[in-house]
């Protein structure tokens, strides 16, 4: 990894950056430097990834077929729990945040982030949660039992494992606000001269949206799982009916951070995306502006559809009828978003390498789970669907192959620019098919699975369900091995890679490919000026 | 609709259908090895729909579906059109153009309209939904953790459902019958044509009564009433889950439901009336050990055996001790009485029926728990000093 942070002799940035800086562990402890603590948190996210894979993988082995094989059912459940905590809390998120220590400094012309400080603090306290939830495992009682979700009475029965992981999301809320104020801070202050809001990326403008997001809900998840809290412990009725409190708040509080929080984990993949989409297609992102205000929308209406989740819970018929109609119109942000990209190839000059590929595949199978998720937008329907593997189905198409593959395309577009050093394409590609395929045959079976009414969250399955479920298994094991062969992409890469020039994208326009390959330790010492 | 087998032969009348699954089952044969072939079932759909809202539900998704696969082709068409053709290495050169008003007007106008016309059948389906007004009959269903209870309001009487799958099935040490977890003791009875308001409620946590083929699921919310309905069109067997998470048995609380023609439904009922009569237990009768031990064991492996086993061992992965020589089970006959019927968390007993690590099993009738009791006092190798309790003991520990 030290090569990513060797300054390159020559240019500008003379003076010895690492002359006072500590080395070895200590570096990464006490790094104030953008580039190093989106390393952290690449790695953080990766390490989470392959975390949550393995539970992901105990729970397909259990379902391979009818019949409790492997896990108790309390532990089953304590797996789906975790590895829905695990992988949007610990992985995708942070993972989201990497890309923006990085890019956000490199694509407005600053040197680094606002609040160098608080962006190492912002970092550090993701591994003690990561640790609670993992140690919570291991508690009397175990982890969680109540899926991601935490809906009481449920969770209110869990043992002290549902107060780790009280603890452990309260500390990643803190993590993700700081985070979040600082990206604003930046994109606001720190843009180079010329640098208008309406000239940055598209990646900045997405993850200055997603951290207004993050900004409005996370306290808002604080306050629910205190409320939680308070009446596991201190004798509060909140959510207890005998108690004059209701069950249902919980859910209405916890869809009000939780909806926003799936656009906060899609914006900046669609970010990364309409910067992959142009430089491969050898043209400027169609409609600049029609993309700034789609996210601006999709943000908007993202605090006006939470009781979409809730079909089933016996809403008024005009509640019903409002929650739907607003989730039908995200349909329309949402179509402008691929119009646009589809249009950015349009006439382009296209060439498929690895980033471009993941951004295809991307493009491809986010627009699928688009699709069922108008589907499920439509309350009658929902009510066939709710808690079903068909659920299950569409949000891994969005968050797995969106958000992930988005990442994917990102990692291999920028590691040039990180690491200095090229990725072999024929691996990548290898990474891109494997993946592309074993998660279809992973995920698409389960909207079979919905459809026939197989229930989500549940260890053991009729027999009617025996098939489809064998299929997923094979395929769940056959996409987590994939991601080995991008860990050695990413590794020999960076290790043994051919050294990459400042530009390796002809088709590249952003202010990041201006700089070295490896990008210079801070990043714009003199801030370019933009025409 | 009772079970796979006539399902497929249904499926092998109709011939589109017929196609659609071949092509589905033939897609993944590849990736299969024979045996999951062997028994395929490769269910793909919404079950055969038993209620016109079920029917109302399934053709909506599918124009809805069909809509979307149109434009899901002509999106991606697009896409594959300029994948070959706008490629640098067939030499195309990229025109540098990025934005076009007018186009990005209609492609904003068109999808809102297309949605106006999918949300107009949508919103009738959901009124229709909604009217649980003029029921023929009202059932009461409450969840519990983890089997269903079924009130007939009108009738005064009421009943407990629990799976009837057995736990060597589960545990893969007996060959799983047809209908595997779908299965329970006492299924919910209801007339064919009858419009069957559905009151909807808990009693511990979450649960979601669901019924696939009648296109009804309700969460059930411990505090609250909620209501929906449904009209059975087809004498059968439905079979649906609970459908939220309600904790370890979460998987093991199916619904089944049978629909009976009018006049069997009449002479169900009153059979169940007249056993309900002959069967209402009198507290103050004084039971002896054998009838206390038959009936004690039915109880403990409907409610209890899903915490401590059904040979009474217990699982410390959940804090359920052992009750073979467990010092309450072989202590006091009073203090079993009050665990039993309060609950207790590590060993201290909860008041008022509260429930706690132990659930409270106040809602047992006093023979129930008074069986169950005198069965764990004497079974397993236990032989309690105070071996029996009758139920008029459990009566007066209630107050």
């Amino acid at each position: 990894m030290s090569s990513i942070t060797q300054p390159v002799g020559g240019h500008g940035h003379g003076h010895d950056e690492h002359a006072h800086h500590p080395t070895g562990i200590m570096r990464w402890v006490t790094t104030t430097n953008h580039k190093d603590i989106g390393t952290l948190y690449l790695w953080f996210s990766f390490t989470m990834f392959i975390v949550g894979g393995i539970m992901a993988l105990t729970i397909r082995a259990e379902l391979f077929e009818p019949g409790m094989q492997i896990l108790a059912p309390e532990r089953f459940n304590q797996m789906t729990t975790l590895h829905g905590l695990i992988m949007i809390f610990g992985a995708l998120m942070p993972g989201a945040v990497g890309f923006a220590n990085w890019m956000i400094p490199m694509q407005i012309g600053a040197p680094d982030m606002a609040f160098a400080r608080m962006n190492n603090w912002s970092f550090w306290l993701l591994p003690p949660a990561a640790i609670l939830l993992v140690l919570s495992l291991f508690v009397p009682g175990g982890a969680a039992e109540t899926g991601w979700t935490l809906y009481p009475p449920l969770s209110i029965q869990s043992g002290m494992g549902m107060d780790l992981t009280i603890f452990a999301i309260h500390i990643m809320g803190a993590s993700s606000i700081m985070g979040s104020i600082n990206i604003i801070t930046t994109i606001l202050n720190l843009r180079a001269p010329g640098m208008t809001l309406m000239k940055m990326p598209v990646f900045c403008w997405a993850w200055l949206i997603t951290a207004y997001l993050l900004i409005a809900v996370m306290p808002v998840l604080a306050g629910a799982v205190t409320m939680l809290l308070t009446d596991r412990h201190f004798g509060t009725s909140f959510f207890n009916a005998a108690g004059g409190g209701d069950p249902v708040l919980f859910q209405h509080v916890f869809w009000f951070f939780g909806h926003p929080e799936v656009y906060i984990i899609i914006l900046p993949a669609f970010g990364i995306i309409s910067e992959v989409i142009p430089a491969f297609s050898r043209k400027p992102v169609f409609g600049y502006a029609s993309m700034v205000y789609a996210l601006s929308a999709i943000a908007i209406l993202s605090f006006l559809v939470w009781a979409h989740h809730m079909f089933t819970t016996g809403l008024p018929a005009a509640g019903i009828l409002f929650y739907m109609y607003a989730t039908m119109l995200i349909a329309v942000p949402t179509g402008v978003k691929v119009f646009n990209w589809l249009a950015t190839m349009w006439k382009g000059s296209i060439s498929l390498e690895a980033p471009m590929m993941f951004a295809l595949g991307f493009l491809f199978l986010f627009t699928t789970g688009g699709f069922t998720g108008l589907i499920l937008a439509i309350q009658p329907v929902d009510v066939q669907f709710q808690d079903t593997y068909y659920v299950v189905a569409h949000f891994h198409y969005v968050m797995v192959a969106g958000t992930l593959f988005a990442f994917f395309a990102g990692i291999y577009y920028w590691l040039p620019k990180w690491s200095g050093k090229m990725y072999n394409e024929t691996v990548a590609q290898w990474h891109f098919w494997l993946s592309f395929i074993f998660f279809n045959v992973t995920f698409f079976p389960m909207h079979f699975l919905g459809l026939a009414g197989m229930p989500r969250r549940v260890p053991d399955y009729a027999q009617q369900f025996t098939d489809w479920n064998q299929v997923a298994t094979i395929g769940a094991f056959g996409f987590g091995l994939s991601q080995l062969v991008f860990l050695y992409a990413v590794v020999s890469a960076i290790r043994s890679g051919k050294p990459a020039p400042a530009k390796p994208w002809d088709g590249a326009t952003s202010l990041e490919w201006t700089l070295p390959s490896p990008a210079p330790y801070h990043s714009f010492e003199t801030p370019p000026v933009v025409k | 609709m009772v079970g796979n087998q006539e399902r497929s032969t249904r499926a092998l009348r109709a011939p589109s259908k017929y196609s659609a699954r071949w092509l589905a089952a033939a897609l993944c044969a590849g990736l299969l090895a024979a045996p999951g072939v062997a028994t395929a079932a490769w269910e793909w759909n919404f079950q055969p729909a038993a209620t016109p809202i079920a029917q109302q539900i399934t053709h909506l998704h599918e124009l809805i579906f069909w809509i979307c696969v149109v434009i899901f082709v002509g999106v991606f068409g697009t896409m594959f059109y300029t994948l070959i053709k706008h490629r640098k290495s067939v030499g195309h050169q990229a025109v540098q153009f990025h934005e076009n008003t007018t186009v990005e007007i209609v492609w904003t106008v068109i999808p809102f309209l297309i949605l106006l016309f999918m949300a107009w059948p949508a919103t009738k389906v959901v009124l229709a939904m909604h009217d649980t007004s003029a029921p023929d009959m009202t059932i009461k269903v409450t969840g519990y953790q983890w089997k269903w209870g079924y009130d007939y309001v009108q009738e005064g009487f009421g009943y407990y459902s629990t799976l009837s799958t057995s736990f060597d099935q589960i545990q893969n040490r007996a060959p799983k019958d047809e209908h595997y977890l779908l299965e329970v003791d006492n299924p919910l009875v209801v007339p064919v044509d009858a419009k069957v308001r559905v009151l909807v409620t808990a009693a511990d946590v979450i649960h979601s009564w669901w019924v696939p083929a009648f296109g009804v699921k309700q969460d059930a919310i411990p505090g609250f009433v909620r209501d929906t309905w449904f009209k059975a069109d087809k004498v059968g067997i439905y079979r649906g889950q609970c459908a939220e998470l309600c904790g370890k048995e979460h998987g093991f609380m199916p619904v089944v439901v049978e629909v009976k023609s009018k006049e069997d439904y009449a002479k169900w009922l009153a059979e169940q009336k007249k056993k309900v009569a002959a069967a209402a237990d009198d507290p103050n009768k004084v039971w002896d050990l054998k009838d206390l031990l038959a009936r004690g064991r039915q109880v403990f492996d409907g409610n209890c055996a899903a915490c401590h086993q059904p040979n009474g061992t217990g699982n410390a992965a959940i804090g359920a001790p052992p009750l073979v020589g467990d010092k309450v089970v072989l202590g006091p006959r009073q203090h079993q009485i009050d665990v039993v019927l309060n609950g207790q968390t590590n060993g201290v007993v909860a008041t008022g029926g509260a429930g706690g690590k132990m659930p409270s099993w106040k809602q047992l009738s006093d023979v129930e728990i008074a069986s169950v009791i005198s069965y764990t006092r004497n079974t397993w190798g236990n032989k309690a000093a105070e071996d029996i309790v009758q139920p008029s003991e459990v009566k007066a520990g209630r107050k």
